[in-house]
C-alpha cells in the first residue's frame, strides 16, 4: 500500500478571464509535496507561481479558473470544491503566510483579535473567550514576540514589519495545519529580519511536522531552505528535483541561466577592480563626503531627535563604483539626496568634482546637476506616465543651451542604442514597457547630459533576477566605455559584491565600516557587517532531506478537517 | 531595504494577477460609453440647430391644441398653451447645455487656479486659500447659489454663474491634492534633477498629470450643473417664461400633474438621460489605468 | 489629541466667522432692499421722510462697519435681527420653522444611509453577477435624478395613479413618506457609490485574503474586515453631503408644500429679506461645521492609526 503524498498537483491548468477572453497562465504543472517536506516553487514575474499557490488554497482571483488537472490533498481532489467547502479546510488543513506583512493585517483590529479569529472561526460552539485568549498569548510567545500580553492589545501599525510577519506566522500555525503556503514570506523585509523569519519557519515546521510550500523569486532562499525545488517559467515547470542536486547540476537551460544570474549563488568571481589606489589621492576623487550630518527639522513631537545621518565620511575615486549598504532607516536615501543637492544637510559637506554642493544655489545648482544624475529604485514611478519615451529621454537637453530638434532626436537614438533598447520604443508610453526596459529608459535619461557621476538608488532591487543581471552587465559596460563614477545604493550585499570596488556599511545613520569590497567581505570588522553577510541567502548548502528530523505522523492526523 | 511602494513592487514580483493581460483601452469602447457620447452629441446638435429636429416652435403655441396627450402628431404631447413639448425640450437644450458650460467653466478655471496656487506657492497661500474653500464648502451649495442670484438678478446666465461659483471649492480641493500628489512623484524629482526649472517642471509634468482627475471632475460637474441649473429654473430664479428651459418646464407642468403628466415628466426624463450620459463619460475619464 | 481638538475647533470658529462676514457683505451690497420692497408700495402712502425713519428704526442707516459689529454681537447672543417682511424677530420664525425641517432631514438622512448600506452589501453579496451589476448601476441613476422632478414623479405615481397616499397637506407620518423618500434617494447615491468603491478597494487588500485563508466565510470577512475599513471614506462623504441635504430639504418642502426652513428661505429670497437669509446661511454653516467636526473626531475611533496623528480637514 502506498501512502499518497500530502499534496499532489497533477497537470494543473489555470486561466484568467481577460475581458471575455481566456488566457492560460498555468499550463500543466505537476509536482507533489510529502508530509513535512519543504518544496520551493521558484520563478520570476508572470511565471504563474503565485497563481498556483492561490489555487491550492482556493483563493484565485474572481476571474481565475482551474481549467484542468487535479489538486489532491491526501488523495482527495479539492480543485473543484465550492468556496463553502474550502472554508472548512482553510486555516485547518492549509494555511497561508502572505507576501507583505505591512498590508496583510487588518489595520483597525488588534493583533490579539486577528490571531484569535482563526481559533474562533473553527472552535466548537461555546468555547470560552478566556481559552481563546490564553491560546493567542501562547502562540504569540511561540513565534518569538516579546511581551505577548501587550502585543495582543496593540494594533498592526505599532509593530515592525518583522513582528507583523511573526504574527502572521502565529495565525498560520494556530491550528497546526498539514501544509503552510508561504508566498514570498520575506521579500518585503530587511535581510537580517528575513533570515530570522526563515529560521522561525524552519523551527516551527520541524516542531509541528508541517509541510511548507515556499513560493519565492529568490533561488538563494530556495537553495538554503527547501528539500526540493520546482523551477517555473511562463506557467510551465522547467525543472524540479532535490534542492542540492538541482543546484549542483542543473539540466535545463533556464535553470542554468537563472543560477548564473543569482548574485548570491554565483561563484564569487571578484570583480576586476578599476583599482582605486587606496583612497588618498585627493584630486582624483569624484565625490567626497566629509562629516555629513542631518537632523530632520519640524515635527513638534516630543522626544529627542536623533540625527538621520551622523558624521558620515567617505570618498569615491573617479571611475570606480562605491556601494552604500544598509537596511531601511540607515540613512542611505538622505545621504544621496544631500549629494545631488536635493536636500541641505545640517552639518558637514559634500564635494562633487571639487564643488561644495551645499553652497550652490539657483542657476549654479541647476548647471551642477549636469554632472551628477540619479537613477531611482522604482522604474514604475520614476517615469512620467503621460510622456513618450522619446520625449522623456530628450527632456534634459531642453533645460540647457538650446539643441536643435534633429540633434536632440539623434542624441536620444544614440543613447537608446547604448542601453540596448530598440528605436521602436521612442513613441511608446512607459506602461507598455517591462520593468527592465523602464529601468534602461531611466538610465538613458540620466546619461543624455553626459554626467560624470551616476547615483543608483536600489536601481535593480525591484527587478527580476534576469533583468537585474542584464542591468548590472549594462552598468558595467557603460562604466568602462564612458568612464563613469557610480554610487550604488543597495541593501543586497550579494549584488554589491558583484559590482562595487569599495563599500560603506551604514546603520542608523552611522558608518559601521568602509573599505575595498573584497576586504569587507572576507574580513568584516564590525559585527553588523558580519550579520549582514551571514544573512545573504544561499550561502549555506541546502539542507539534506532527513525524515527523522520530523515528529511522528500521529501529530499530522490530529489536525483533521471536513 | 526601502520598498517605496508595496503595490508597485509587488506588481513586478508577481503580476500573476491579470493586470498585464489587459488589452489597450481603445481596442474596445464599452457600449454604454458609446451610447453616452451619442446622447451628448444629439443634445449638442439640438442646441446648435433646433430647427432641424422639429417643425414646431419652442415658444409659440398652436390654437386649440392645449394639453394634448402624446400621440402621432405631438410625440410628447402639448402644454397648456398648445406648445409642442418635444419642440420645447429641443429648443430648451441650448439653455441647459450653455448654462452648464458656463458653470463648469467658472468652477474649473477659478477652482483649478486656486488649487494650483495653494498646492505650489507655499504654506501661507495654501492656508489662506484652503480656509476660503472651507467657507465656500460650509454654506450649502443651493443657499450659496441663491445668495449670488439675488446679488446678480434672476436669469439663465446668472444662475449658471452662481452654480459655477458654488462648485469652485470642489475644483480647488481636488486640484490642490492632485498637485501635492504629483509634486512628490519620483519623475518630478527626476525632472528637477536633470536641471529643469520650476516653471518647466510644473508645465511639463505637474500640470498634465494633475489635470486628468480634474477633467474627470469637470465632466461630473457638468452633469450636476445641469441638475442645479434646472433646480434654479424650477424654483423660478433661472430662466423666465416663456423660455423653454427644462427645469422651468417641469415647474410649469407641475400645476397640471393630475391631468397632463407629460408636461413635467418628459423634461425630467431629458435631464436624467443627459446627466446619466455625462456621468458615464466622467467615469471613463477617471477610470484610465496609470 | 487635546491639541488636535483645540486646533480643529479654532479652525471651525474661523470658518464660521468668515462665513458670517462673507454673507454679511454679500447681502448688504444687494441692489434691492427689503425695506423699500415692503414700504415703498404706493398703497401705503409713505413719504421719503417716513421711510427714512423706518430705516433708522431698523438701524440700516448707520455705517456698514457699525452694522457689522452690531450684527456679530447680536448673532452671538442669539438675536438674528428682524425679518422686515414678516415683521417678527428672525429667531422666532426660525424657531417656528426648524422642527419640521429637522424631522425631514433627520429621517431623510437615516433612510439615505439605509439605502446606501443595502446597495453596498447587495453589490458584493448577491449570488448572481447580473444582479450585482444591476445593483451597482443604481447609484449612477439616483444621482442623475433632479430632486424636484423625483418628488413630482412620486406624487404622480403614488398619489394620482395608485392612489396610495394623499397628495398634499396630509398629516402625520403618511404625509412624510413621499417627502422623505424624495430627499433620501439622491442623497443615498453618492454614499452608496463611495461605499461600493471603498468595499471593492478594501476587498483586494492582502489582509482580506489572509482572513479568507483563516477559513472565514465571504460574509464574515465582509462584515468584520472589509466594512470597518470602508466606513471612514463614506463617513467623510456623509459629512460633506450635509449641504446637499439642506438644499434637498428646501426643494422637497417646495414640491410638497411643507412648512419649514426651505419655505422661509424662499420667501426671504423673493423679498430680498437679508436678515433671514443671512441667519439661514450662517446656521447652515454652523450645522455643517459641527457635523464635520463630529466626523473628524469619529475617524480616530474607527481607525486606530489616526488616534495619535494629526489630521487636517480636507
Amino acid at each position: 500500500m502506498t501512502v499518497p503524498p500530502l499534496l499532489d498537483i497533477d497537470n494543473l491548468v489555470i486561466s484568467y478571464d481577460d475581458h471575455g477572453r481566456r488566457r492560460a497562465v498555468v499550463h500543466g504543472v505537476t509536482f507533489a509535496i510529502k508530509a513535512g517536506e519543504v518544496v520551493a516553487v521558484v520563478g520570476e514575474s508572470g511565471s504563474g507561481k503565485t497563481t498556483t499557490a492561490q489555487s491550492i488554497i482556493g483563493l484565485l482571483p474572481e476571474n481565475g479558473r482551474i481549467d484542468g488537472g487535479a489538486i489532491r490533498l491526501n488523495g482527495t481532489d479539492i480543485s473543484g470544491w465550492p468556496q463553502r467547502r474550502f472554508d472548512g479546510l482553510r486555516g485547518v488543513g492549509i494555511s497561508l503566510v502572505p507576501q507583505d506583512p505591512g498590508v496583510s493585517l487588518n489595520p483597525v483590529r488588534t493583533i490579539g483579535s486577528q490571531v484569535g479569529e482563526i481559533l474562533k472561526i473553527h472552535a466548537a460552539r461555546g468555547t470560552p473567550r478566556r481559552a481563546i485568549h490564553s491560546r493567542v498569548i501562547e502562540l504569540l510567545d511561540r513565534v518569538g514576540l516579546n511581551h505577548p500580553e501587550m502585543r495582543a492589545g496593540q494594533y498592526p501599525h505599532e509593530l515592525s514589519g518583522g513582528m507583523k510577519q511573526r504574527v502572521l506566522i502565529a495565525i498560520a500555525i494556530a491550528l497546526r495545519p498539514q501544509l503552510i503556503i508561504a508566498d514570498e514570506p520575506t521579500s518585503a523585509l530587511d535581510v537580517t529580519v528575513q533570515k530570522r523569519i526563515l529560521d522561525l519557519i524552519d523551527d516551527l515546521r520541524a516542531e509541528y511536522g508541517t509541510a511548507v510550500l515556499l513560493v519565492t523569486h529568490d533561488l538563494g532562499i530556495a537553495a538554503e531552505r527547501a528539500d526540493r525545488v520546482v523551477i517555473v517559467k511562463d506557467g510551465r515547470i522547467e525543472e524540479q528535483g532535490p534542492a542540492a542536486e538541482l543546484l549542483a547540476h542543473p539540466r535545463s537551460d533556464y535553470a542554468i541561466q537563472l543560477l548564473s544570474n543569482v548574485p548570491s549563488l554565483a561563484r564569487s568571481t571578484p570583480r576586476q577592480t578599476i583599482t582605486p589606489i587606496d583612497g588618498t589621492v585627493g584630486g582624483q576623487d569624484a565625490v567626497v563626503v566629509e562629516g555629513l550630518t542631518h537632523v530632520f527639522a519640524g515635527r513638534h513631537l516630543a522626544g529627542p531627535r536623533s540625527p538621520v545621518i551622523d558624521s558620515l565620511s567617505f570618498r569615491i575615486p573617479t571611475g570606480t563604483t562605491h556601494a552604500l549598504v544598509g537596511e531601511s532607516g540607515s540613512g542611505k536615501t538622505t545621504t544621496i539626496r544631500a549629494i545631488v543637492g536635493l536636500l541641505k544637510p545640517t552639518g558637514g559637506r559634500v564635494l562633487v568634482d571639487g564643488h561644495d554642493v551645499a553652497t550652490l544655489r539657483g542657476e549654479a545648482l541647476r548647471r551642477f546637476r549636469r554632472t551628477i544624475q540619479l537613477v531611482y529604485q522604482n522604474p514604475f514611478s520614476s517615469l512620467d506616465p503621460r510622456q513618450s519615451i522619446g520625449r522623456m529621454i530628450e527632456e534634459p537637453l531642453l533645460n540647457f543651451e538650446p539643441v536643435a530638434r534633429e540633434e536632440r532626436a539623434r542624441r536620444a537614438e544614440t543613447i537608446l542604442e547604448r542601453v540596448h533598447l530598440p528605436r521602436t520604443i521612442l513613441d511608446r508610453r512607459p506602461r507598455a514597457l517591462s520593468g527592465g526596459q523602464r529601468q534602461r529608459v531611466a538610465i538613458a535619461r540620466a546619461l543624455i547630459l553626459d554626467p560624470r557621476i551616476l547615483i543608483l538608488d536600489e536601481a535593480v532591487s525591484a527587478l527580476d533576477v534576469t533583468a537585474q543581471a542584464q542591468i548590472l552587465a549594462l552598468l558595467d559596460e557603460l562604466q568602462r566605455d564612458l568612464d563613469l563614477t557610480y554610487l550604488f545604493v543597495s541593501h543586497d550585499l550579494a549584488v554589491v559584491r558583484q559590482i562595487s570596488d569599495t563599500v560603506s556599511v551604514l546603520r542608523h545613520g552611522v558608518l559601521m565600516e568602509s573599505g575595498p569590497t573584497e576586504t569587507i567581505f572576507t574580513h568584516p570588522t564590525s559585527d553588523y557587517t558580519r550579520d549582514l553577510i551571514d544573512a545573504i541567502p544561499g550561502r549555506r548548502p541546502a539542507s539534506p532531506i532527513s525524515s527523522n528530523r520530523y515528529p511522528t505522523p500521529q501529530i499530522l492526523q490530529e489536525a483533521s478537517f471536513s | 531595504m526601502t520598498v517605496a511602494d508595496p503595490i508597485e513592487t509587488r506588481r513586478d514580483l508577481s503580476p500573476d494577477r491579470p493586470a498585464w493581460l489587459r488589452l489597450p483601452r481603445f481596442a474596445r469602447i464599452p457600449t454604454s460609453l458609446a451610447l453616452a457620447w451619442l446622447i451628448i452629441a444629439i443634445a449638442a446638435a439640438w442646441s446648435l440647430a433646433p430647427d432641424l429636429f422639429t417643425a414646431y416652435s419652442g415658444t409659440a403655441g398652436l390654437a386649440l391644441q392645449h394639453r394634448l396627450p402624446p400621440g402621432g402628431v405631438h410625440w410628447l404631447g402639448t402644454d397648456e398653451l398648445g406648445r409642442d413639448v418635444l419642440a420645447r425640450i429641443i429648443f430648451g437644450s441650448v439653455h441647459t447645455l450653455s448654462g452648464a458650460f458656463v458653470a463648469v467653466g467658472v468652477g474649473l478655471v477659478a477652482g483649478t487656479l486656486l488649487g494650483l496656487i495653494a498646492g505650489s506657492a507655499g504654506r501661507l497661500a495654501d492656508d489662506i486659500i484652503m480656509r476660503m474653500v472651507d467657507v465656500l464648502l460650509a454654506v450649502p451649495a443651493l443657499l450659496l447659489s441663491l445668495s449670488i442670484i439675488i446679488l446678480l438678478g434672476f436669469g439663465t446666465i446668472n444662475a449658471a454663474i452662481a452654480v459655477g461659483v458654488s462648485s469652485v471649492a470642489s475644483f480647488a480641493r481636488l486640484a490642490r491634492s492632485e498637485v501635492a500628489r504629483v509634486r512628490t512623484a519620483d519623475y518630478v524629482e527626476a525632472a528637477f534633477g536633470s536641471g529643469g526649472s520650476v516653471l518647466a517642471v510644473l508645465w511639463r509634468h505637474v500640470l498634465p498629470n494633475a489635470l486628468t482627475p480634474v477633467m474627470a471632475l469637470a465632466a461630473l460637474q457638468f452633469g450636476s450643473a445641469i441638475l442645479s441649473i434646472s433646480t434654479l429654473g424650477f424654483l423660478g430664479y433661472g430662466a423666465q417664461p416663456p423660455m423653454p428651459e427644462w427645469g422651468l418646464m417641469i415647474a410649469e407642468g407641475r400645476r397640471y400633474i393630475a391631468t397632463a403628466w407629460w408636461m413635467s415628466i418628459f423634461p425630467g426624463v431629458a435631464v436624467v438621460i443627459v446627466v446619466l450620459a455625462t456621468n458615464r463619460i466622467s467615469l471613463s475619464l477617471r477610470g484610465r489605468p496609470d | 489629541m487635546t491639541r488636535y481638538l483645540i486646533e480643529r475647533i479654532g479652525q471651525a470658529v474661523i470658518v464660521l466667522w468668515a462665513a458670517f462676514t462673507v454673507t454679511f457683505i454679500l447681502l448688504h451690497v444687494l441692489p434691492g432692499d427689503a425695506i423699500l420692497i415692503k414700504f415703498q408700495n404706493p398703497d401705503l402712502g409713505l413719504g421719503p421722510q417716513q421711510i427714512a425713519e423706518i430705516r433708522a428704526s431698523y438701524g440700516v442707516d448707520r455705517p456698514l462697519w457699525l452694522q457689522y459689529g452690531h450684527a456679530i454681537g447680536s448673532f452671538l447672543s442669539g438675536d438674528f435681527g428682524y425679518s422686515i417682511q414678516a415683521g417678527v424677530p428672525v429667531s422666532e420664525s426660525i424657531r417656528a420653522n426648524l422642527p419640521p425641517t429637522l424631522w425631514l432631514t433627520g429621517l431623510g438622512s437615516l433612510l439615505a444611509a439605509v439605502i446606501a448600506m443595502i446597495i453596498a452589501f447587495a453589490a458584493s453579496l448577491s449570488p448572481f453577477a447580473w444582479l450585482r451589476a444591476l445593483v451597482r448601476s443604481a447609484p449612477a441613476l439616483f444621482v442623475s435624478i433632479p430632486t424636484f422632478w423625483l418628488g413630482i414623479a412620486l406624487i404622480q405615481i403614488f398619489s394620482f395613479r395608485l392612489r396610495l397616499l394623499p397628495v398634499i397637506g396630509a398629516e402625520g407620518w403618511r404625509g412624510l413618506i413621499l417627502p422623505v423618500t424624495t430627499l433620501a434617494i439622491p442623497i443615498s447615491a453618492p454614499l452608496a457609490q463611495i461605499l461600493v468603491r471603498a468595499i471593492d478597494d478594501v476587498a483586494t487588500r492582502p489582509f482580506v485574503a489572509v482572513a479568507r485563508a483563516k477559513g472565514a466565510t465571504h460574509a464574515w470577512v465582509l462584515w468584520r474586515h472589509v466594512f470597518r475599513n470602508a466606513l471612514p471614506p463614506a463617513l467623510t462623504v456623509a459629512g460633506v453631503l450635509f449641504g446637499e441635504l439642506l438644499g434637498g430639504a428646501l426643494i422637497t418642502e417646495t414640491v410638497f408644500g411643507l412648512n419649514g426652513i426651505g419655505r422661509l428661505t424662499q420667501d426671504a429670497v423673493n423679498n430680498q429679506d437679508a436678515a433671514v437669509l443671512q441667519a439661514v446661511a450662517v446656521l447652515s454653516a454652523v450645522g455643517f461645521v459641527v457635523v464635520n467636526l463630529g466626523v473628524d473626531l469619529l475617524h480616530p475611533l474607527l481607525d486606530p492609526r489616526l488616534a495619535r496623528k494629526e489630521r487636517v480637514l480636507s
